[in-house]
C-alpha cells in the first residue's frame, strides 16, 4: 500500500542526494562497459557491416539457446532409444522402442494397474484429470476476479496486489503452507471439529489429496491471470457499453455481445499459459505431498524426475521416453489452440 | 439463481452484478457482494501466511497441540531457588477451594509436586487434574535460532541472490540483443530464428532433463551457479516480449543515429534499450520471479549443501525426518520474507507493470 505518505524534508533531500549519487555510479559504470563493449564492436562491425550485425546481435541467445535448448531436445531422442543406466550416450546400448513400448504396455489403457508401468499410467491419468480441472476453474476464478476487480471499487491496485502476492510465492513455501493447514492437526481440521464436524484426512486420503492440489495452484497462480484478464477488461473501450445500453441492452446481453468477445484473445492467452503450466505441475506438489499418499498425486514431471534423477537406478531411457511423451502432448496441445484462434479469427 | 437486486432496475443475477457500474450515492446489493469478496480474499491470500507466521513462534509442545491457536502462548516458569531450571507455573486448585500459583518441580503419575516459589521448601502434592498451566503470549524467536543451526540461512540466500542477480542480468542483455536483432534488420534467415525460438514456448526445461544434465556434467558445472544461471538464460518469452515492444520504436531514430555516425552497439545500448525501458522492467520482474522461485533444474545441478539455493535448501530441510515441524515452519517463513519484503515495496510497479507492459 504504497499510499502518498509525506515524508519528512530532512529525508528527502539525503534520499534525492544518494539517489543522485547512486545514479551517477551507475552511469560511470555502464559507459565504461558500452566503451569498452565498443572497442570490440566497433570493428566487428567494420568488418561484417550493418546488415551483418543482426547476426552478430542475435548469436548469443542463439549459442544459449541452441546448446541448452535445441540440442538437449535432440539427444532426448537418443536417450528415449537407448538402455541401461548409464548417462554418457557412447555407453548406452540401442534398444530401439523398448523404453516407449514399456511405457504404454497396458492391458487395459484405462486401469493404470494393469500397466507394466502402472507409475507412468497413473502419472498420465492424475495429470489428465489436474490439467482439466485446474484449468477450468484457474480461469473461471481470474475471470470472476477480474470482472470485480473492474467494478468501480476504492483501492483497486491494492485489491490487485492482494490476489498478486501467492504469485510471488515459490512453490516449495506454498508446498509447505498448505501441508501445514491441511495436515492431521492442522488449521482447517481444528475449524472442522469447532463447528462440530469430524477431522478429514485431507493428506492422506487420495481424493482428497488430489483435490487439494488442484486448489493449491489455484490459489497460487491465480493473481497472475487475473491481472492478465483485468488488463484485458480494461483494454474494452467504454462507450461500446454505453452504445449497447442506449440501444437497450441488458447487461447480460452486453457482457455476451461486448465482454466475452472482446475478452477472447486474453482469455486464449490465459488458457495457453495456464495449460503449458498446468502440464508441468511438479514443485508445489513435490513439497506438499510428495507424491502421495501412495501415488495419488504423481504427475509426469515427477515421473520423470523419479526415473532420472531420484530413483538409486536411474532408468534415463525410460524418463526421456517419457520426456518425449509429454512433449508431444504439449504440442499437440498448443498447435490445437492456435487452430482454435485461427477459426474464431475468422468470424 | 437470478434475484432481482434492490438498486438493480432491470439488471439481474450474478453477471450484471459483475459488470454493472454503481450508480452515484447509492450502495446496492452488488456492492456489498463485492466487498465481501474482496475481503474474503483478502483472508485466503494472506490468511495461510500469516497462519504459518504465527505458528512459526510457537514451542515444540505448542506447535503439536490440537486444536491449535492463533496466538503462540507460552508457559510462564519462575526461577526458584535451590533449582537449577526455571519451573513452569500453574494455578493450583487446593483442597479448600482457593487457587495459588505454583511452580512444579516434577510430576509422577497422576500427582504433581508443586511448590510455592515464595517459600521454595514445602513441597505441595495436588492432583494434575487440579493445576491450569499459567500461559503469556510470547513471540519466541527460539525456532529461528535453532533452525538456522542446520539450515544455512545466510549461505543459501546469498546463494539464490546470485543466482537471480546475474541470471536477471544475463537474460536482459541476450534477449534484448536478440530482439534488437530480429525486430531492426533485414537478413536471411531471421523470421525461421524468431519461429524456432517462439516454438519452444512449448518445449520447457522440464521437458528435457535427462539430456540437459548430461550437458552440464559434461560441461563440469555440476554444483556450480552457472549450471543453473546460463541454461534458461536465453527465454522465448523474453525474445518476443522484447521484439513486440521494440517494433513499436521508430527506424527513423535509428536511421537518423546511423548518420550521426554511431556505431550499431551505441545505437542498441543508448538509443533501443532506454526506450524498451517498460519492456525490459516486465521482462526483469518475470526474471526475477522465475530465478528466485526455481526448483527443479537447481535440484539437479546443485547437489552439495553450499551450493544450495533457498528453494532446495528448503525442501531439503524439510525432507530431513530429524527436522521438526517448528523447525520448518521457522525456516519457510525465513524463506519467504524476502520476496515479501520485496514485494511491499515495489507490489504498485509489479503489478502495472506486467498489467500494462506484458502481454501486449
Amino acid at each position: 500500500m504504497s499510499s502518498a505518505t509525506v515524508p519528512h524534508t530532512h529525508h528527502v533531500s539525503v534520499w534525492r542526494r544518494v539517489q543522485k549519487q547512486l545514479g551517477a555510479a551507475f552511469n560511470a559504470v555502464l559507459n565504461f562497459f558500452i566503451d569498452l563493449m565498443d572497442y570490440i564492436m566497433h570493428p566487428l562491425q567494420r568488418l561484417v557491416g550493418i546488415r551483418g550485425m543482426g547476426y552478430v546481435f542475435v548469436l548469443p541467445n542463439l549459442l544459449i539457446f541452441g546448446v541448452f535448448i535445441l540440442l538437449p531436445m535432440i539427444t532426448n531422442f537418443f536417450y528415449t532409444f537407448t538402455g541401461g543406466a548409464n548417462l554418457f550416450l557412447d555407453q548406452r546400448p540401442y534398444v530401439g522402442a523398448q523404453n516407449l513400448e514399456r511405457l504404454f504396455d497396458c492391458q487395459n489403457f484405462l486401469a493404470p494397474n494393469t500397466c507394466r508401468e502402472d507409475l507412468f499410467a497413473r502419472a498420465v491419468t492424475n495429470t489428465a484429470l489436474f490439467v482439466i480441472t485446474q484449468v477450468a476453474l484457474m480461469i473461471g476464478i481470474s475471470l470472476l476476479t477480474a470482472l470485480v476487480l473492474n467494478r468501480k471499487i476504492i483501492a483497486r491496485g491494492f485489491f490487485r496486489s492482494v490476489y498478486f502476492y501467492p504469485v510471488l510465492l515459490s512453490p516449495i513455501v506454498v508446498g509447505l503452507i498448505w501441508k501445514w493447514i491441511l495436515q492431521e492437526n492442522g488449521l482447517l481440521n481444528a475449524l472442522l471439529v469447532a463447528f462440530g464436524g469430524d477431522k478429514v484426512g485431507f493428506l492422506t486420503d487420495a481424493n482428497w489429496a488430489r483435490f487439494w492440489v488442484v486448489m493449491i495452484s489455484v490459489w497460487s497462480l491465480m493473481g497472475f491471470y487475473t491481472l492478465i484478464l483485468l488488463a484485458g477488461l480494461q483494454s474494452i473501450p467504454s462507450d461500446l457499453y454505453e452504445a449497447a445500453d442506449i440501444d437497450g441492452a441488458n447487461v447480460f446481453q452486453s457482457f455476451r455481445s461486448i465482454t466475452l468477445p472482446l475478452l477472447m484473445p486474453t482469455m486464449l492467452v490465459v488458457l495457453i499459459l495456464s495449460l503449458i503450466r498446468a502440464v508441468q505441475v511438479f514443485d508445489v506438489v513435490f513439497a506438499f505431498t510428495g507424491g502421495g499418499p501412495g501415488s495419488a498425486t504423481i504427475y509426469i514431471v515427477q515421473y520423470i524426475y523419479n526415473n532420472g534423477f531420484a530413483s538409486a537406478t536411474k532408468e534415463y531411457g525410460l524418463a526421456s521416453a517419457a520426456s518425449l511423451v509429454m512433449a508431444g502432448s504439449l504440442i499437440v496441445l498448443t498447435l490445437a489452440q492456435l487452430r482454435l484462434r485461427g477459426t474464431n479469427n475468422v468470424t | 439463481m437470478t434475484t432481482q437486486t434492490a438498486a438493480g432496475a432491470g439488471r439481474t443475477g450474478v453477471v450484471g452484478y459483475l459488470t454493472r457500474t454503481k450508480k452515484r450515492g447509492r450502495i446496492g446489493t452488488a456492492d456489498v457482494l463485492t466487498y465481501i469478496y474482496l475481503l474474503v480474499g483478502i483472508v485466503l491470500m494472506f490468511g495461510p501466511v500469516i497462519w504459518i507466521l504465527m505458528s512459526s513462534f510457537k514451542t515444540p509442545a505448542e506447535v503439536t497441540k490440537f486444536p491449535p491457536r492463533f496466538l503462540p502462548y507460552q508457559q510462564e516458569t519462575a526461577v526458584v531457588e535451590g533449582y537449577d531450571e526455571p519451573l513452569p507455573l500453574f494455578d493450583v486448585t487446593l483442597e479448600d477451594g482457593s487457587v495459588a500459583r505454583l511452580a512444579q518441580v516434577r510430576r509422577v503419575g497422576l500427582e504433581a509436586q508443586m511448590i510455592d516459589p515464595a517459600s521454595p521448601e514445602e513441597i505441595i502434592r495436588v492432583n494434575i487434574n487440579a493445576r491450569q498451566p499459567v500461559e503469556e503470549v510470547k513471540f519466541s524467536l527460539d525456532n529461528y535460532t535453532e533452525g538456522m543451526e542446520s539450515f544455512n540461512f545466510w549461505r543459501y540466500f546469498l546463494n539464490s541472490v546470485v543466482v537471480t542477480f546475474v541470471a536477471t542480468i544475463l537474460t536482459l542483455l541476450v534477449n534484448s540483443m536478440a530482439a534488437f536483432s530480429l525486430s531492426k534488420y533485414e537478413y536471411r534467415g531471421r523470421n525461421a530464428i524468431f519461429l524456432i525460438i517462439l516454438s519452444t514456448l512449448m518445449v520447457p526445461l522440464s521437458v528435457i532433463l535427462v539430456p540437459a544434465f548430461l550437458l552440464i556434467t559434461q560441461i563440469g558445472w555440476n554444483n556450480n551457479l552457472l549450471g543453473v544461471i546460463v541454461p534458461g538464460a536465453a527465454t522465448p518469452t523474453g525474445v518476443f516480449l522484447l521484439r513486440q515492444y521494440m517494433l513499436t520504436i521508430p527506424d527513423e531514430l535509428i536511421d537518423s543515429a546511423r548518420i550521426d555516425g554511431a556505431s550499431e552497439w551505441r545505437i542498441y545500448l543508448q538509443i533501443v534499450l532506454p526506450l524498451a525501458r517498460p519492456a525490459l522492467a516486465v521482462l526483469a520482474i518475470f526474471s526475477v520471479m522465475w530465478r528466485w522461485n526455481d526448483f527443479l533444474w537447481p535440484k539437479i545441478v546443485l547437489t552439495q549443501n553450499q551450493v544450495f539455493t533457498l528453494q532446495v535448501g528448503l525442501e531439503a530441510f524439510q525432507g530431513d525426518l530429524q527436522v521438526q515441524w517448528n523447525l520448518i515452519l521457522a525456516m519457510t517463513v525465513l524463506t519467504l520474507l524476502p520476496i515479501t519484503f520485496v514485494f511491499g515495496i515495489l507490489q504498485k510497479y509489479i503489478t502495472t507493470g506486467i498489467a500494462t507492459t506484458g502481454m501486449k
